[in-house]
């Protein structure tokens, strides 16, 4: 195996991976190991985040790898493939397999998959305080003797646990041979038959790469086709022969095997009471769940989650502060009378401090106008990703997500869409088929409003009485009936909708702020450069004069749509970011310069038009030229169509006309 | 005692005719043999039936085998049907075949595997056996997909029928594995099982891939 093992240990960094199944607080116990310094990125090649951090743990330094969610060695989701690949290319001296206590049976089959592999497992039972609730006992010494592994019992959230799991990483010794978890006669017989042709050097153990291969995992027999140059061919046939033999039950079969093995591990460790108590998560996961009282339950959680906290909190007060108050009152002008003292070059003042200048207009909407819409939104997205809100959602809608070709799966990009839709445009990868990707991706791109975009919004038409639900009755139709409609005509079958209700709790602050954090973090980094790069574009257009030619070849659009000229300067905005549009319509309102019907019209094109720049390039990069350029086309077209429409029947009804 | 195939055949057309269509006796001529064919002679020598003037008529034991023939005949289609999913003529010539290996126990077998069908693809009634009166009092309802299950209901976990080898194992590794307990807790919007102390939420089609052993 790897020769940096056998260097002195002070001398280098340690490796320490966090693997199990999601929701068993994993993320928790990484937080809780790992210092400030974490980054977040992408596994290369993937969608997938892997969070890595750095520990001192009794003078030694580790690197702490979280990795994503995973069921079983044998991988199924890109999730579960990367994960692997951590744990094969990384080789880690130190593998913490966290599970939870009250699934302690279902979640100790993958325990034996790891140990089987030769990995160095440290088993961390978590959630014990939890369990111990339920009355469920445990005896983890028993469990300790039994695996010959060392077993740690764990609250995560409550910090319990935490120093016996340093102390089990200071002090653990690796096994020199891979354990041998004997099955029945009939798999050990199809196990040798194919080890006794394996040669090649391995990070996981034969035996452990054998039933992967029976299994018929396609990257492993990758693996073994590289690593045997010699036997290769036989090992595919033999394991072609026995796959073929056993094609009835071979997984149950395996399955079956484990399930037992598992039962034997556990005889005596747990102690289950007859009748189990209902903690307060699973009465409030009763109330979520049922379509009674759930829909109501939604539908005040998005009142008060968007309306209240996002839209009247972040979008009024915060952004009032902000924006108003901070850079309109105090450090616009400050900054202004400084630039312009120090530079006399009229056309580096303007790029700076002018109209669209990079401070005065890029950075005032960025930190003054989004920044806390923005944060308000992840803060609430955050808080109900780790109540276990999500999946609940999920369920209750699939039957109407599957009439737009989704599964209820679809509801997490498209409430994240409502955060930003270019950050929910790269979570639709998460969903099983590419028909369920398009059509998620037109939807984001067509009628859900991003954060700051429904921020700036609602405290615009909250002005304008019924102008709130006009465009929230349009939004919605349009939703429904584009995805009714693209359902039909795209061929394809709707995949099958499973899920796990993780337990509901209590959120804990300390991670939801830092998931709120990375969020923040992600979406600025990748709004700021834009917003500069728009406020410079937007300059050279003014000082050439181009974007002046620009708005009045919009301007018959705009008459069009019965806005005024420069209401195009909005729609100019609004290519560049959806909310840079939106924030751009928040000056005109407050010049004045448009009535309650021409802010509900605009309101609802600006809504419906084009993805931003990013979030178009995002689509591009995921979905392909073709799909993009032909989402970006139907709706800008829908977008103005459907503007131009409700113009005439306002007109013609004179509703909010004044 | 053991009939051969073509008396079993005999009895059976002549238990429709007589139990099914209210005949009263069965004319051998109408089926298309002789009061002198060795099948007669095999079922009187039996004392299943009787033979009066040229027709036959059905003594006690012998509308009781019928019965029971009859029974087979209709399982075996089922079975053709439901399991190895041949239909029409050629699952009926099958089932003609096939219905002659289901004595000594095997249709009882067959029929607990089935879970006791009451009528055959046809629509026609299947005679009940010992196995399904008990059935029905002991209130072992059988094995039923999780779609028949009421909510709050208990059961174990028989088998998983899918297609998608992938759903089946990712099925599994979230613990839907035979012979693990499983309650229904909501069957609308979307159905919500409980497996040990974890819940899972999964749509319809996937609800009826899941065959649940029901207990009362």
């Amino acid at each position: 195996m790897s020769s940096s093992r056998s260097e002195p240990l002070k001398d280098r960094v340690r490796k320490v991976a966090l693997v199990g199944t999601p929701n068993v607080g994993k993320s928790v116990l990484f937080n809780a190991l790992t210092g400030r310094y974490v980054t977040v990125s992408n596994y290369p090649g993937t969608s997938v985040e892997v969070s890595r951090g750095t520990a001192r743990v009794a003078g030694q330094s580790w690197e702490v790898i979280d990795t994503p969610g995973m069921y079983a060695i044998h991988t199924i989701t890109e999730e579960e493939r990367v994960a692997r690949e951590i744990l094969l290319n990384e080789r880690p001296d130190l593998v913490l397999h966290v599970l939870d206590a009250r699934n302690l049976e279902r979640m100790l089959a993958m325990t034996l998959q790891l140990v089987e592999a030769g990995l160095p497992v440290v088993l961390v039972v978590n959630i014990m305080d939890e369990a111990e609730r339920m009355g469920l006992s445990f005896d983890l010494e028993l469990l300790r003797q039994r695996l010959r592994i060392p077993v740690v019992g764990a609250a995560m959230a409550r910090k319990r646990g935490l120093e016996e799991i340093q102390q089990a990483m200071a002090t653990y010794q690796p096994p020199g041979e891979p354990r041998v978890i004997a099955y029945s006669r009939l798999l050990e017989r199809d196990i040798t038959a194919v080890t006794s042709l394996m040669s090649g050097e391995y990070q996981l153990s034969p035996r452990s790469l054998a039933l992967l291969l029976l299994q018929g995992d396609e990257e492993i027999a990758e693996l073994v086709r590289r690593q045997e140059p010699a036997n290769g061919a036989a090992i595919e046939q033999v394991v072609r022969d026995v796959t073929f033999v056993r094609r009835e039950s071979f997984h149950l079969d395996l399955s079956m095997e484990r399930k037992e093995i598992v039962r034997k591990a556990l005889q005596g460790v747990m102690q289950i009471p007859a009748n189990r108590r209902e903690s307060w998560g699973e009465r409030l996961s009763r109330l979520a769940v049922q379509p009674v009282t759930g829909v109501p339950l939604l539908l005040l959680t998005l009142y008060f989650g968007l309306f209240r906290f996002v839209g009247g909190f972040g979008a009024g007060t915060l952004v009032d502060l902000l924006e108003g108050r901070l850079f309109e009152q105090h450090f616009n002008p400050w900054i202004t009378g400084l630039v312009k003292g120090l530079i006399s070059w009229w056309p580096l003042q303007e790029l700076l401090v002018g109209e669209y200048g990079v401070i005065t207009l890029g950075l005032r909407y960025a930190v003054g106008i989004i920044l806390p819409i923005v944060a308000t939104f992840f803060l609430f997205f955050s808080l109900l990703e780790d109540a276990g809100y999500f999946p609940r959602l999920a369920l209750l809608v699939d039957r109407l997500f599957k009439r737009f070709g989704l599964t209820g799966r679809a509801v997490i990009p498209m409430v994240l869409g409502f955060g930003c839709s270019t950050m929910a445009t790269m979570v639709t990868r998460t969903l099983e088929t590419v028909r369920e990707r398009i059509l998620a991706t037109l939807l984001l791109a067509l009628a859900i409003p991003c954060s700051a975009q429904l921020g700036v919004i609602i405290a615009l038409l909250s002005k304008v009485p019924g102008g709130l639900l006009i465009w929230a009755g349009v939004m919605t139709l349009l939703f429904l009936v584009v995805g009714f409609a693209a359902a039909r005509l795209m061929p394809g079958e709707t995949p099958m909708f499973y899920m796990e209700l993780p337990p509901m709790r209590l959120p804990q602050l300390a991670n939801v702020l830092t998931k709120t954090y990375t969020r923040m973090q992600w979406y600025f980094l990748e709004i700021l450069p834009l917003f500069v790069l728009a406020s410079v574009l937007l300059w050279l257009g003014k000082i050439t004069n181009f974007f002046a030619t620009l708005v009045s070849a919009l301007t018959p659009l705009m008459r069009l749509i019965g806005l005024p000229r420069e209401a195009a300067v909005a729609f100019i905005f609004g290519f560049f970011r959806r909310d840079y549009g939106a924030a751009g319509l928040y000056d005109l309102q407050r010049k004045g310069l448009l009535d309650g019907r021409q802010l509900t019209v605009a309101a609802v094109t600006l809504t419906l038009f084009i993805p931003c720049v990013a979030q178009f390039l995002m689509m591009k990069k995921e979905r392909g030229w073709r799909v993009s350029l032909g989402i970006f086309v139907f709706v800008s077209t829908l977008a103005f169509g459907s503007g131009y429409l409700l113009n005439d029947l306002l007109l013609a009804t004179g509703w909010l006309s004044s | 005692m053991k009939l051969s195939e073509k008396a079993e055949e005999v009895l059976e057309t002549m238990w429709i005719a007589i139990e099914e269509e209210g005949g009263a006796f069965f004319d051998p001529e109408q089926a298309g043999f002789s009061v002198d064919d060795p099948v007669c002679r095999e079922l009187t020598g039996h004392a299943l039936v009787e033979l009066r003037q040229g027709m036959l008529y059905f003594r006690p034991e012998g509308r009781e085998a019928g019965r029971i023939t009859i029974r087979r005949h209709r399982l075996a289609e089922r079975l053709m049907m439901d399991v190895f999913n041949i239909k029409g003529e050629e699952g009926d010539l099958k089932a003609c075949q096939f219905e002659h290996l289901l004595n000594e126990g095997v249709d009882t077998k067959l029929c607990t595997l089935l879970n006791h069908p009451a009528t055959c693809p046809h629509g026609k009634p299947i005679p009940p056996g010992d196995c399904c009166l008990q059935a029905r009092q002991t209130g072992d309802l059988g094995v039923v997909p999780l779609t028949e299950c009421k909510s709050g209901q208990e059961g174990e976990i028989a088998y998983i029928q899918t297609d998608d080898s992938k759903k089946m194992q990712k099925l599994m590794a979230m613990g839907v594995l035979p012979g693990n307990r499983i309650r229904l807790v909501q069957a609308f919007p979307s159905y919500i099982f409980r497996v040990g102390f974890s819940e899972f939420a999964i749509d319809t089609a996937l609800a009826r891939e899941i065959f649940v052993r029901k207990q009362m």
